[in-house]
């Protein structure tokens, strides 16, 4: 049944239907989410994009189409079709239509031209309330102990649609609780509403077919392969998509209402992927790491590995004191002040050539243009330290480095990152390099030994975490974790992703670009931008690779630049 | 005088019948299936020619079959959706999985006569290009497997299975397989998923219709056991001939599975529309009346999920007058012709055509708990609807069937019922569970009341006596345990 040859003529690719009375116009296709190929746009899509929401719980737009929970049914209607197989007309001229006696859900329903989607009718309202009331039945409604109140797609609908008293008197159906299902995740089968995302999450995206359902009917029972952990390095993206508090985070459960968090979006640091995430904080403190969506990334996902490589903001041993040759001295902690006034006029004072820079590439693309602003004007070798692990298909990059191309874009290193740093060695050993910065890398275990850097006359060190490095610096300038500051990272890819800060730097640390800033200007003579947005945009202009970039113009998804 | 009218069980309870191949040869047996295979491509009035497989499908088409499984679906329709242009492989699969409660009349086929089901299903898939078929019985049937595994070995050794089957240059292999025990597996796509290895949840429609995305993502038919034996004697007496049986709309034989309370339970095959279902209960030919000193309580004519009749309901339906105009006419439930339409009119169905016939001992409250709990152990859980609303009704009924029900439970069991059906499911279990249900109470609605009125009195005298106010203590629930 096509009616479309006789409805007016929107472009092929596209269909317009109505949804509440307001006519759109979707793609008539859509990629499947897990391989891509066109397929039939459906209902709750076009509803989407009339800004109409369509309460569901087991569709989820990066997942193949379960169509279990019933919760997004609808009605609708098409257009009718007389026995000579055109439209039936309205007096008005408008088409007939012709009104599913069945309702549909929308998650897996084909739209088709002309069709009327409603979606607030009383008949869909009273089966959205029928579909909430049988999931609550069995559940166990212990919200004040969950760490999914605040964000649970029960709580959220039965506000609005659910009833306000339960006429349900019988016995509950029991299950287990606090099943340990793998190292990350633990599962309370009796807040599971069976919906199966996280089924298909570990089958179709993270391709490990872990998790099913045993038992029947009411007793149906999610539980990982009998005798198997549930564990990949993706397990934690099920409890992000789960939409009621049945799978937990071991790592976040009972640690803090989800309510009192303050959101911040960023980008995980783990690997050379950039995965956009969005970091849950409160009163200094980093709770969580979710991912954040961004199809040109990360779709909705993130690794386990850098979802909790969050731990070390934290460590008490942070460095947090400014120190100097004289603060060391006298027993003291040095002010940015006099350290920052120290420096520049012994690196204004240093011969072209002496002095050699080590920056890293889990600076931001700002940092690594202010360092290397510094460079050229002292003449100074630069160069970082390549840090690798095992690549996943998913998305964890084997460059293990989040600003990579940031250090080869800003000119900090070649395409062979640490290349240059044997040369180094060699100038350090020679006494032709007599001073040395290092940016937030243990260069004592890349190649520039503690001997090598006895020799330096001065040795200067940003740094936020203690090492072997640090102990040796002349100065140290204590840095920020960049949930601690505002930046941006290129990705493996070339995009260009800002992240925001989140938290309140520790003691007397400092972001890197802010003092680098300082440093340049003192150094240069010349005045920079005191602030990050400036600072962005003058890179962009002088940057080939940036050119054109400004910070406004980066959205929360960030640019893709070439290579 | 009705009586049984035999074309697929014609042999079957012969003395000395046997369900081997040589007793099927020498009752004309696979001559259908020579004479299919034989068909010459026709030259058709506007020119075109057609090949033997299409002209099975023409004479399926003809004669009217509607499918035996429970739905009544046409089922040269059916074959008719078929997509035959995708370029992947057509399965056909026979529904053995027969499970609904009262029914019983697959299960003599496959005993008594496999070898029909086989040249039947033989044919069908030649008329559909199928290469690979298969039968998914019921795993409660151990010796139906065990025979039909005999019949296909017997008829591979025959050539009538295998390659180039009788000559004709078509390959075809049937394979049985054995379901574990599970309602939901005769559902057709729930079916497939368990064939395919799986949980049997139930498929959305859309996308997976079967006869596009079935087995394997490849065009699926899947026929039940009776309605493919059918399209053996469609080919041999040809579509027309067929539909004379029957009545319109309505055509061929029709097993009947009889049970409850009459004094010869049994399953009858009858020419669908030609008897009622009071002659199919009180007739001699068929249930021979109910037990006596017992009058009739209610009919529940098309297996268990079927909407229950009382005794004594008139229906208003729709018939074709002598002049052909529709004149409305008032039915007695007994005088009720029982083929597929005057069923549906009457608001009930046919279904798979298991009559439960219950006289006045009957406890409906009692009927409808153990059918309930019947659907609440066999919904499969996928969709929320049937998974909570079967479970929660079972419990209800479980309560009111042991002393602890409330004069308000007959509206309470229907407003859970009544949030079901309606397209509000996956599959048609959804309407299988809530319909007895909605059909109880609303029929028997003072029994249900009653019972809860009783129940709150007894609690109440029992508080009396104890010097408190009245409890109700809830019951533990129909068996909670699944392995």
């Amino acid at each position: 049944m096509t009616p479309s040859q006789t409805i007016a003529a929107p472009p092929p690719d596209k269909i317009k239907v109505k949804v509440d009375g307001r006519e759109v116009e979707v793609p008539r296709t859509v990629p499947d989410p897990i391989t891509g190929k066109p397929i039939p746009t459906t209902m709750i899509q076009a509803c989407a994009a009339a800004n109409v929401d369509v309460p569901h719980y087991c569709y989820h737009p990066k997942l193949p189409v379960a169509g279990n929970c019933r919760m997004c049914l609808v009605e609708f209607g098409t257009p009718a079709l007389g026995p000579d197989r055109r439209l039936v007309m309205n007096p008005d001229g408008t088409p007939k239509m012709a009104k599913s006696p069945r309702p549909a859900i929308a998650c897996a329903t084909p739209i088709s031209p002309g069709m009327e989607i409603y979606t607030s009718t009383p008949a869909v309202k009273q089966m959205r309330e029928g579909v909430l009331e049988f999931l609550l039945i069995n559940h166990p409604l212990d919200c004040p102990i969950c760490d999914e109140a605040g964000e649970c797609k029960l709580q959220e609908y039965s506000v609005e649609y659910g009833k306000a008293e339960s006429r349900f008197i019988e016995p509950k159906v029991h299950k287990p609780k606090a099943v340990d299902l793998g190292p990350r995740i633990v599962l309370d089968d009796e807040r599971c509403i069976l919906c199966t995302r996280c089924i298909r999450f570990t089958r179709d995206i993270a391709g490990d077919d872990a998790l099913g359902i045993v038992n029947r009917g009411s007793y149906s029972t999610l539980t990982a392969y009998p005798g198997r952990q549930f564990d990949n390095n993706y397990t934690l993206n099920t409890v992000d998509i789960c939409p009621v508090g049945a799978l937990t985070s071991k790592d976040f459960r009972f640690q803090m209402r989800v309510w009192f968090l303050k959101e911040t979006r960023s980008i995980c640091t783990s690997c050379a992927t950039g995965c956009n995430i969005t970091v849950g904080s409160r009163e200094g403190r980093i709770y969580r790491y979710e991912p954040r969506e961004n199809d040109a990334v990360n779709a909705c996902w993130m690794c386990d590995y850098g979802r909790l490589n969050y731990k070390w903001i934290h460590r008490e041993d942070r460095l947090t004191q400014v120190q100097s040759p004289k603060s060391r001295v006298q027993g003291r902690p040095a002010t940015w002040a006099g350290a920052l006034a120290e420096i520049s006029e012994l690196l204004a004072r240093a011969p072209q050539g002496s002095v050699a820079i080590i920056a890293s590439a889990r600076q931001t693309n700002e940092e690594l243009y202010l360092l290397k602003k510094l460079a050229d004007k002292l003449g100074a070798a630069t160069d970082s330290i390549p840090r690798s692990g095992e690549g996943d298909r998913l998305l964890l990059n084997a460059d293990r480095n989040p600003n990579a191309q940031g250090a080869r874009l800003t000119g900090i290193c070649s395409a062979d990152m640490g290349g240059r740093i044997a040369e180094m060695a060699r100038a350090i050993e020679k006494g032709a390099v007599r001073t040395l910065v290092v940016f937030g890398e243990d260069v004592v275990k890349h190649g520039l030994g503690a001997g090598l850097l006895g020799k330096l006359e001065t040795l200067i060190v940003s740094d936020i975490l203690p090492n072997e490095t640090t102990k040796l610096a002349h100065y140290l300038l204590p840095g920020c974790a960049h949930v601690e500051k505002r930046g941006t990272f290129t990705n493996a890819k070339g995009r260009v992703q800002k992240f925001m800060k989140a938290i309140e730097p520790r003691g007397d640390a400092r972001p890197e670009w802010e003092f680098l800033h300082e440093l340049v200007s003192r150094v240069t003579g010349q005045q920079g931008d005191a602030n990050l947005e400036g600072l962005f945009n003058r890179m962009a202009k002088e940057v080939p690779a940036f050119n054109g970039l400004a910070w406004a113009g980066l959205g929360n998804t960030g640019v893709t630049v070439s290579l | 005088m009705p009586s049984e009218f035999r074309l697929i069980l014609k042999y079957a309870d012969e003395p000395g019948y046997t369900p081997g191949m040589e007793c099927y040869l020498r009752h004309g047996g696979y001559e259908a299936l020579r004479k299919g295979l034989a068909l010459q491509p026709k030259s058709l009035p506007d020119g075109k020619t057609q090949t033997g497989p299409e002209q099975i499908r023409d004479e399926v088409m003809k004669s009217g079959l509607r499918g035996r499984g429970g739905a009544g679906f046409s089922a040269g329709l059916k074959w008719s959706f078929v997509d035959r242009k995708s370029g992947k492989p057509i399965y056909l699969i026979c529904n053995a999985d027969e499970s609904e409660p009262g029914t019983f009349k697959d299960r003599q086929i496959l005993h008594k006569d496999p070898h029909q089901l086989v040249e039947g299903m033989i044919l069908s898939c030649f008329a559909n290009d199928v290469h690979l078929a298969y039968i998914y019985i019921r795993g409660e049937m151990p010796q139906g497997a065990r025979l039909l595994n005999q019949a296909l070995a017997e008829a591979r050794a025959k050539g009538f299975l295998g390659r180039n089957i009788l000559g004709s240059g078509y390959d075809l292999e049937i394979h049985v397989h054995r379901g574990a025990g599970a309602y939901i597996c005769g559902e057709e796509t729930g079916l497939i998923e368990s064939l395919e290895g799986k949980r049997p949840y139930p498929r959305i429609k859309p996308p997976y219709f079967p006869a596009v995305l079935g087995l394997y993502m490849c065009p699926t038919i899947v026929n039940n056991v009776e309605t493919l034996c059918v399209v053996k004697h469609v080919v041999a007496m040809g579509g027309s001939e067929y539909a004379r049986l029957g009545t319109p709309n309505n055509t061929g034989t029709r097993i009947v599975s009889i049970s409850g309370h009459v004094k010869k339970p049994g399953y009858y095959e009858i020419e669908v529309g030609k008897v009622t279902i009071g002659q199919l209960i009180g007739d001699p030919a068929f249930g021979g009346g109910l037990r006596d000193g017992r009058k009739l309580k209610a009919v529940i004519p098309g297996g268990s999920s079927a909407k229950v009749f009382k005794a004594g309901e008139r229906f208003k339906l729709k018939r074709k007058g002598p002049d052909g105009k529709d004149a409305e006419k008032e039915v007695e439930m007994l005088d009720l012709p029982y083929d597929f339409d005057s069923l549906i009119a009457a608001g009930s169905m046919s279904g798979s055509g298991a009559i439960i016939v219950l006289d006045d001992s009957t406890d409906i409250v009692e009927v409808l708990a153990n059918i309930s709990e019947f659907y609440a152990h066999e919904s499969c859980g996928q969709c929320t609807p049937c998974r909570e609303g079967s479970l929660w009704m079972s419990k209800a009924l479980h309560r009111l069937t042991h002393g602890e029900g409330r004069k308000q439970d007959a509206d309470y069991l229907v407003k859970i019922a009544d949030n079901i059906p309606g397209g509000r499911t996956i599959c048609a279990f959804g309407e299988a569970c809530s319909w007895p249900v909605q059909s109880f109470v609303a029929k028997f609605r003072d029994e249900f009341v009653a019972r809860g009125l009783a129940d709150e009195a007894g609690r109440a005298g029992r508080a009396r006596a104890a010097g408190s106010t009245p409890e109700m203590k809830l019951a533990a629930g129909p068996e909670s345990v699944c392995v």
